[in-house]
């Protein structure tokens, strides 16, 4: 049905108008150039596109998506590549518009709490050009030092404080995009409301696959004052996700609810020497913030739910680095898996929270049966899981095995009424799943919406909607920045 | 008189739909305007369908059918210490769900945590072809498919008809506490919704009351805490605290728009709170009144008679005058998702 890649018309053709636009040495398309953009953090996945295309104004996007457009050329737009789920991977005979270099913050504004960016800033860069007002930038994804607000964008991308603050749409106040259809839009605005259909919130988590945003308005919030973190450890992983039950019965709604299982806390504590309580199977991590009288109130029934649920020790933090240690444990904890395996696959599943007792019994017993190690770093609080699974790609068979596992928690997700993905999209890899979570006339109701946007399926073909054009999936593990020590994962 | 339909099914619902070339959903009619539509647009009522049909409160949602009144499922909640947190308006004149979410508009509640957008997790709809589906999900975290849910949210009915809604709720503050702070005029207000916003107190709602004399700013959580907030906010801004009674009369009677007049469009609007001295200047010079809620961001505004203008895009909920005033063109994409979700023009265009 739709979404197929209209031919290109004429490549060579297609490099020279492009040419038009950019000066030389802002169009790639040398072999070893393309090499360095073939795949994204889903490394497994690698294509050549025909070229990629460096603009560094708004006008230029603008200009290369119309001549796309024109010529029937797919494109895919690119932040810093950290995708997990292969979003970003190019498509082939497709061009890549790398969005680095629209790294401008147009405009801060205290007064209404907001900042109006461009689509290449990095996450970070935001909450850093706002502190000086007592503000930050809420959705914080552990890649957050490197990702970029158009990656955000896309993906509707989390963090550790989804449970109390939601996601990045939740925050994205207004947009300014160039649709696939070649149209300039402008959605959402300064104000905190909307008047009619809320666009921007329909255009957030679209994949890359209506067009590219060019400028996008984020709502500012005001820095927490104190903070309460406390780490937990317990002998059992049921007994951590009863004190979970316990503390979100309490009518506490604390910022960020986290556990890593005894796996997780092994690669951690080598990764960072972290030291956590002895003989534990699970730590839980939860964070009380906000004013210091509501903070300083709500502790005493934080740290007694605590106490009552039998840790076999409860560490609060005594202060900011104390704080600051339990959280660099907690995201480190996925790339210091590299450290147990040379090979794995991250998962994104989400399950109703009261099931996660039972959806982790059942990762191990399903990963046991596989003769597979499987780690678990997930946000309890939102019933979002990580698992990691861990092979040997050199071993023949071993990734296929892999696989069969992933997509085994994939349908379980499904199965106990959650999702195939919290927050790191469907993308090329889930693909083939989105047809577990939606029947036919669902599926239809979402092509329909895409072909409305880019009805020539020019943008991002090939990711989200099963089409059988995925380049097969070869190995997975550390995304290459990973490896260089510069960003961990969540 | 249009002719109505009252489904008691969602299979009902679907085949409502297609029964009929116009077609609009109404859930209690509070908001009359917005489904005031051509005689020849069959209504499809869903007073029929109504129930909550899940609710787990350890997962902090909730699944509802489209005609539940609000009041059963604030009630629901507050049984189990959960709520909301966006206010909903006119619980006491039977607002429905669907109608809520259509109408997009969310209460002084959203200064917190966010309106109707940041609760809204999944829709179960009919879309124009009259074909029931379900976009989103019903648990708190999901990012699978298009956030059609969202989008929904003051779509006013135009794009299908919602049959079953799951929401995200909080666990409700065990108390509230509401402070008076008298203003000069709508710059002071001004001033007072800016610097209050950005300060550490973590305010529940910041609103400008429609006697336009005071901001009422809300706190909410622990006993201990709120009294020693409320002592320092009434150091940098002069005021009282109201005492319980008074608190919960006047949010009710801010829910009920027991404010606006009786005749006359009541309007909404987007603005922000450098925006309020114009909009406050243009309404005292109309004779209407105004209140300001969400920190300044968005407005209800009650005339004694239609205008032409009030300077910023504005939606009629209530009495005569144009649906809209003063809206922006709508850019050529919002044809093409019509046509999308409503292939056959079954429902009226966003314009009427
Ligand atoms: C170590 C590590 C940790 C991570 N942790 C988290 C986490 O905690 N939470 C989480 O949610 N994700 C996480 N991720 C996933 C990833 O970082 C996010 O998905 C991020 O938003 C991607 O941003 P990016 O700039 O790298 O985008 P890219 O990977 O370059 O692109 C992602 C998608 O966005 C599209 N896109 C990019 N820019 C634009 C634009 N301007 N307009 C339209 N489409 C655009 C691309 O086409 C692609 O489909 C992690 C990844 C890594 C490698
Ligand atoms: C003056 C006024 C101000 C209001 N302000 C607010 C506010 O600030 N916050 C707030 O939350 N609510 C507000 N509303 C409340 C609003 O009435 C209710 O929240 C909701 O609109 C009422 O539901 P209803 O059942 O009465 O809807 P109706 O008045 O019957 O319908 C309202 C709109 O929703 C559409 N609709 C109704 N049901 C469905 C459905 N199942 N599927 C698709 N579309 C549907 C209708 O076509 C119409 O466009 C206000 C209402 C009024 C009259």
């Amino acid at each position: 049905m739709s979404s197929t890649v209209a031919p290109a018309t004429d490549p060579a053709r297609f490099l020279q108008r492009l040419g038009d636009i950019l000066p030389p040495a802002r169009v790639l398309s040398g072999q070893a150039q393309l090499a360095a953009y073939e795949s994204d953090g889903l490394t497994a996945f690698r294509t050549a596109p025909l070229a990629i295309a460096v603009p560094e104004t708004q006008a230029e996007v603008i200009a290369l998506v119309r001549l796309c457009h024109a010529e029937k050329i797919p494109f895919v737009a690119r932040g810093s590549g950290t995708s997990l789920s292969g979003g970003s991977t190019p498509v082939a005979g497709g061009l890549v518009i790398t969005l680095n270099r629209l790294n401008r913050i147009l405009r801060v504004d205290p007064a209404q709490r907001l900042a109006v960016v461009e689509p290449g800033v990095i996450n970070t860069a935001v909450t850093l050009a706002v502190a000086s007002y007592g503000l930050h930038y809420a959705p914080d994804p552990s890649s957050q030092s490197i990702c970029t607000i158009g990656g955000n964008v896309a993906f509707n991308s989390g963090g550790a404080h989804c449970l109390k603050y939601g996601m990045t749409s939740n925050h994205v106040l207004g947009l300014k995009a160039i649709l696939a259809t070649g149209e300039v839009v402008e959605f959402g605005g300064a104000s905190r409301d909307q008047l009619g259909p809320d666009w921007c919130g329909l255009f957030v988590g679209n994949e890359g696959l209506f067009g590219i945003a060019l400028e996008i308005t984020l709502q500012l919030l005001p820095r927490a004052e104190v903070f309460h973190t406390v780490l937990a450890g317990y002998r059992t992983l049921e007994q951590a996700g009863d004190a979970v039950s316990a503390i979100i019965a309490s009518g506490l709604l604390p910022g960020a609810i986290e556990i890593m299982d005894a796996l997780a806390l092994e690669a951690a504590s080598a990764a960072v020497h972290a030291e956590y309580p002895p003989g534990c199977e699970a730590v839980l991590i939860v964070e009380l913030e906000g004013p210091r009288e509501v903070v300083a109130s709500q502790r005493p029934q934080l740290d007694a739910l605590i106490a009552a649920s039998n840790p076999v020790e409860a560490r609060p933090a005594r202060d900011a680095t104390e704080r600051a240690a339990i959280w660099k444990g907690r995201k480190s904890a996925f790339s210091a898996v590299g450290r147990l395996s040379p090979d794995f696959i991250v998962q994104d599943g989400v399950v109703p929270r009261r099931r996660l007792g039972e959806a982790l019994r059942r990762i191990a017993e399903m990963s046991r049966a596989a003769g597979i190690r499987c780690a678990n770093v997930f946000h309890a609080g939102d019933g979002n899981l990580h698992p990691l699974i861990l092979y040997n790609g050199t071993e023949s068979g071993a990734l296929e095995r892999a696989e069969i596992l992933a997509g085994k928690i994939l349908h379980m997700c499904v199965e106990m009424g959650g999702s195939i993905t919290g927050e790191h999209g469907v993308g090329l890899e889930k693909r083939d799943y989105l047809a577990t979570m939606f029947n036919a006339d669902e599926l239809d109701c979402l092509h329909r919406l895409r072909d409305a946007f880019d009805p020539l399926g020019l943008a991002n073909p090939g990711k989200m909607f099963p089409d059988g054009t995925a380049p097969a999936l070869a190995q997975h593990g550390l995304h290459p920045l990973e490896k260089a020590g510069l960003i961990s994962r969540e | 008189m249009n002719a109505t339909l009252t489904p008691n099914t969602l299979a009902e619902l679907a085949a409502a739909v297609r029964s009929a070339p116009h077609v609009l959903a109404i859930g209690a009619r509070t908001k009359p305007r917005l489904s005031a539509v051509a005689p020849d647009v069959t209504l499809i009522s869903t007073l029929g369908l109504s129930g909550i049909t899940e609710y787990q409160p350890d997962e902090f949602t909730f699944t509802a059918l489209a005609g539940t009144p609000l009041r059963e499922i604030t009630a629901t909640l507050a049984a189990r210490g959960q709520y909301l947190p966006f206010d909903p308006y006119l619980l006491d004149a039977g607002a429905t769900l669907g109608g809520t979410l259509a109408a997009g508009l969310s209460g002084p509640g959203r200064f917190r945590f966010g309106g109707l957008r940041d609760f809204i997790l999944g829709v179960r709809f009919v879309d124009g072809a009259g074909r029931l589906v379900r976009l989103g999900g019903k648990v708190v975290k999901n990012a699978a498919g298009f956030d059609v849910p969202k989008f929904f949210v003051g779509s006013l009915g135009r794009f299908g008809v919602f049959g079953e809604l799951t929401f995200k709720v909080f666990p409700r503050p065990a108390t509230t506490l509401t402070l008076r702070l008298p203003v000069a005029d709508a710059n002071a207000a001004s001033q007072i919704l800016t610097t209050a916003a950005g300060a550490r107190w973590e305010i529940d709602a910041l609103d400008l009351l429609p006697t336009a004399d005071a901001v009422a700013l809300r706190l909410a959580g622990p006993a201990a805490a709120l009294p020693l907030l409320a002592k320092e906010i009434l150091t940098r801004f002069p005021g009282e605290t109201l005492s319980a009674a008074t608190a919960d009369a006047l949010w009710a009677d801010l829910r009920e728009l027991r404010w606006t007049f009786t005749k006359g469009p009541l309007l909404k609007l987007a603005l922000t709170p450098a925006q309020l001295p114009a909009l406050a200047a243009t309404v005292r010079a109309h004779a209407g009144r105004i209140h300001v809620t969400a920190g300044g961001n968005a407005a209800l505004v009650s005339l004694p008679a239609t205008i032409a203008s009030l300077g910023l895009p504005a939606l009629t909920l209530r009495g005569p005058g144009p649906l809209w005033l003063d809206a922006p063109a709508p850019p050529a994409i919002a044809a093409a998702v019509k046509t999308a979700l409503d292939p056959q023009n079954r429902f009226p265009s966003l314009a009427a």
